[in-house]
């Protein structure tokens, strides 16, 4: 049960393809949803008397309506490629943490009632009929899969265990077992605007809180503008940029890099959050119903260009989805894609020559980057396939002077998960995470022990939750996880002075 | 005897053909109602098309996975694959040219089928994870092709049936002319195991043969920023 005590991994020098230990994390559960966290998303509020018939039309009715989940319910081998290329398999040992394993605990039930050898043949093939224990593995294991896409880069045929857990988790919903989490999550954007239910005056004096803490530092009156009609740029980021750490130096360095490209941009209130947990549960209709509020705050300030800060799945949802839940732009400028990422905002002001750098002013780091799991497999940036490797590695390249990759084989496509993606950033996964993370620690401890780094860099608001969280178990210091335009924020040169008339004047009420 | 063949082979071409058909139509009219090409993914449907060549041809994915794995299933594969094209001659009269200069290639190609079988099969017993995930069927399917494989390789290179018959056999099926099969134990247990193969693909994980060309982390364009992707079931909710 959630909070009980485990012991962290010993980190390796290499991945290292643990043998098998059946079980170790079938006590995992975590919290399940109240009832009004599920009527608030259109699901049953407790688990339905007829659950086994209700989750197998589910099925069915996903069958139907998602090519991927058909094909790769059927197109499975059992070739054991994807078998150590989770990170949770890799930290726990648990063979229903190998992708394959996790799918299997779907498919016996697929080939059950919707295969002809499943029905007569159940043995031959490994199908099983649906049961309680069942139920119980699906809850449990599903939810230790962050939808990261590690396992779908070198399966043969693509099958992408992200989708197998989507599909579950809506099947899950749907018989009235959802994840307190996610679920409580969705609904307070519902119904607030947010991840973390801020209510728009609370925003407000967070950002004017930036302002003065900029200007008491560099003498230049940044501004953080919120629901300001008639601006150019809408910017949407995951809501943690507001205040947690390191996030906030990430958005305080949002803002001065539009401060210095000249840039009119404004936040919403209304689209005060980037991340959509809907995609997390594979509801299309949840996962719709958050794009929506960002179309309507773009068209309620009229602005010409949606621009997204750092999140993972986040960028995944804005770069492969918003267009189709929530489009046509047509009403945007179609001088610019939408939407843009910040990184791709960035680069094209340093490529135009409109931002000057002091990178010295980031020597007292050596970095390193971490591919978000969702930005690299699930998205892009620019123009060219990869552009979301070589994108933010140019900014940070640009802004500061020690950079070294970790190895190759943690990077770019390959790259790891944080542990804590997909739904799982969530104190009563704190066991899944911390093991969960091991593959990505091996790797950073590594070129810290290799190349001096100092820091690892990332985009995504729950790599920097998660990364703050587990590196003390692993040893290391929580500051060591940096946000790309915190970088950018320490060493950007503000050219663009406050003439002293126009000073604000904060005074010292607070 | 030779008309119980003639009968099995037909029911085992028409389940083939039917069933395959069945899944292929059931896979194209399932709609895929998001982008999910597995990034970084081509931009153009050209470069689409290459990928899946490449994952066809090569078993891309694989290569980047476990060389082991990728050396053992590419020997199995592209030794079929010239093997099938081989035993063309055997339905065919007069025999194509490409086919004539395949046969040495052929004949050989059968060890490679063997030998990537027999690899598989090791690995699936002797390593753990691969050994956990398996079931009869999965050990079944890879004695079943064993046997053609080595069963066929006995007829070309140690006991040799009379394939003269056996292609009056097999031709005669275009023309209903008829035809009796040599009574060579192995040559009908070579037959027995193909046309069982032939009726169990469209209900087995052999799916993968259609499977991989309807995937879409490998099938789509990535360009979601460019072009909508709205398919039926979800353009309701635009209307509501």
């Amino acid at each position: 049960m959630a909070g009980a005590e485990f012991k962290t991994p010993e980190l390796s020098e290499h991945i290292e393809v643990p043998e098998l230990v059946e079980g170790t994390m079938e006590h995992i559960t975590c919290f399940v949803a109240k009832p009004e966290h599920q009527t608030d998303l259109g699901f049953p509020g407790e688990k339905v008397e007829n659950w086994k018939e209700v989750a197998i039309d589910k099925m069915g009715d996903l069958l139907s309506r998602y090519r991927s989940f058909q094909v790769f319910m059927d197109a499975c081998v059992k070739c054991g490629s994807c078998t150590d290329k989770c990170h949770y398999f890799l930290g726990t040992q648990d063979p229903k943490n190998m992708p394959v394993g996790r799918q299997d605990l779907l498919r016996k039930v697929y080939r059950r009632y919707f295969t002809f050898a499943g029905k007569y043949f159940p043995k031959l093939v490994g199908a099983a009929d649906l049961s309680e224990e069942i139920i119980d593995d699906w809850y449990s294991y599903f939810h230790q899969c962050s939808q990261c896409r590690r396992c779908s880069v070198f399966c043969p045929y693509g099958i992408d265990t992200a989708e197998i857990s989507m599909a579950a988790r809506e099947i899950l919903d749907s018989i009235g077992v959802g994840q307190k989490y996610c679920n409580e999550i969705i609904g307070k954007v519902h119904k607030i605007g947010n991840n973390l239910g801020l209510p728009g005056p609370a925003i407000l004096n967070t950002l004017e809180g930036l302002e003065e803490d900029v200007y008491d530092e560099d003498e230049v009156a940044v501004k953080y503008p919120l629901d300001v009609k008639g601006a150019d740029i809408l910017l949407v980021t995951p809501s943690a940029d507001f205040f947690a750490e390191p996030h906030v130096d990430g958005l305080i360095g949002y803002g001065k890099v539009f401060h210095e490209a000249g840039v009119s941009w404004t936040l919403s209130t209304t689209a005060s959050e980037a991340g959509n947990f809907g995609m997390f549960i594979g509801s299309y209709e949840n996962m719709r119903r958050v794009s929506l509020r960002i179309r309507e705050a773009a068209l309620e300030l009229g602005v010409k260009r949606i621009v997204f800060g750092e999140c993972g799945h986040a960028w995944r949802i804005a770069y492969s989805f918003l267009n189709t839940l929530a489009g046509p732009f047509d009403f945007l400028d179609p001088d610019y894609p939408v939407p843009q990422h910040i990184c791709e905002f960035t680069l094209n002001e340093i490529e135009k020559g409109t931002l000057e750098f002091d990178k010295s002013e980031n020597d007292d780091m050596s970095i390193t980057f971490h591919d978000s799991c969702n930005v690299a497999r699930a998205s892009r940036m620019g123009d060219t396939p990869g552009g979301q490797f070589e994108i933010p590695r140019k900014v940070i390249k640009a802004v500061v002077n020690n950079y070294h990759d970790m190895e190759w084989d943690t990077i770019h496509e390959r790259t790891f998960c944080c542990g804590g993606g997909g739904g799982l950033l969530t104190d009563d996964l704190m066991e899944v995470r911390v093991k969960g993370a091991k593959p990505r620690m091996s790797a950073f401890k590594n070129v810290m022990e290799e190349k001096g780094v100092t820091h690892l860099a990332a985009i995504c608001a729950i790599c920097k939750s998660q990364f703050t969280k587990v590196l003390p178990y692993y040893g290391m210091d929580m500051f060591q996880i940096v946000s790309v335009h915190q970088l950018v924020s320490n060493a950007i040169v503000l050219n663009r002075k406050t003439p002293p008339e126009e000073a604000p004047d904060y005074g010292d009420d607070d | 005897m030779s008309s119980v063949y003639a009968l099995l082979f037909i029911v085992a071409t028409i389940v083939l053909v039917i069933g395959l058909a069945r899944k292929i139509v059931q896979y194209a009219k399932t709609p895929a109602p998001l982008k999910i090409p597995t990034t970084p993914a081509p931009v153009t449907q050209t470069g689409v098309v290459f990928r899946l060549f490449r994952e066809v041809v090569l078993f891309e994915s694989l290569f980047k996975s476990t060389k082991w794995t990728w050396i053992f299933s590419w020997m199995f594969h592209m030794g079929l694959f010239l093997v099938l094209l081989r035993h063309v001659r055997y339905f065919i009269d007069p025999v194509w040219l490409p086919i004539q200069l395949i046969q040495p290639f052929g004949k050989y190609a059968a060890f490679a089928m063997v030998a990537g079988l027999a690899g598989l099969l090791v690995r699936r017993i002797f390593v753990d994870r691969v050994r956990y995930i398996s079931a009869p069927s999965d050990y079944l399917w890879l004695l079943i092709l064993l046997m053609i494989g080595m069963s066929g390789a006995m007829m070309t290179f140690v006991i040799h049936t009379d394939v003269v018959a056996v292609k009056q056999f097999f031709t005669g099926f275009w023309t209903l002319s008829g035809g009796e099969l040599p009574m060579d134990p192995i040559l009908l247990i070579h037959l027995t195991l193909v046309a069982v193969l032939m009726i169990l693909l469209p209900f087995s994980k052999l799916l993968h043969i259609p499977g991989v060309f309807f995937s879409p982390t490998r099938n789509q364009v990535d360009n979601p920023r460019e072009r909508r992707h709205l398919v039926e079931w979800a353009r309701k909710f635009e209307e509501s």
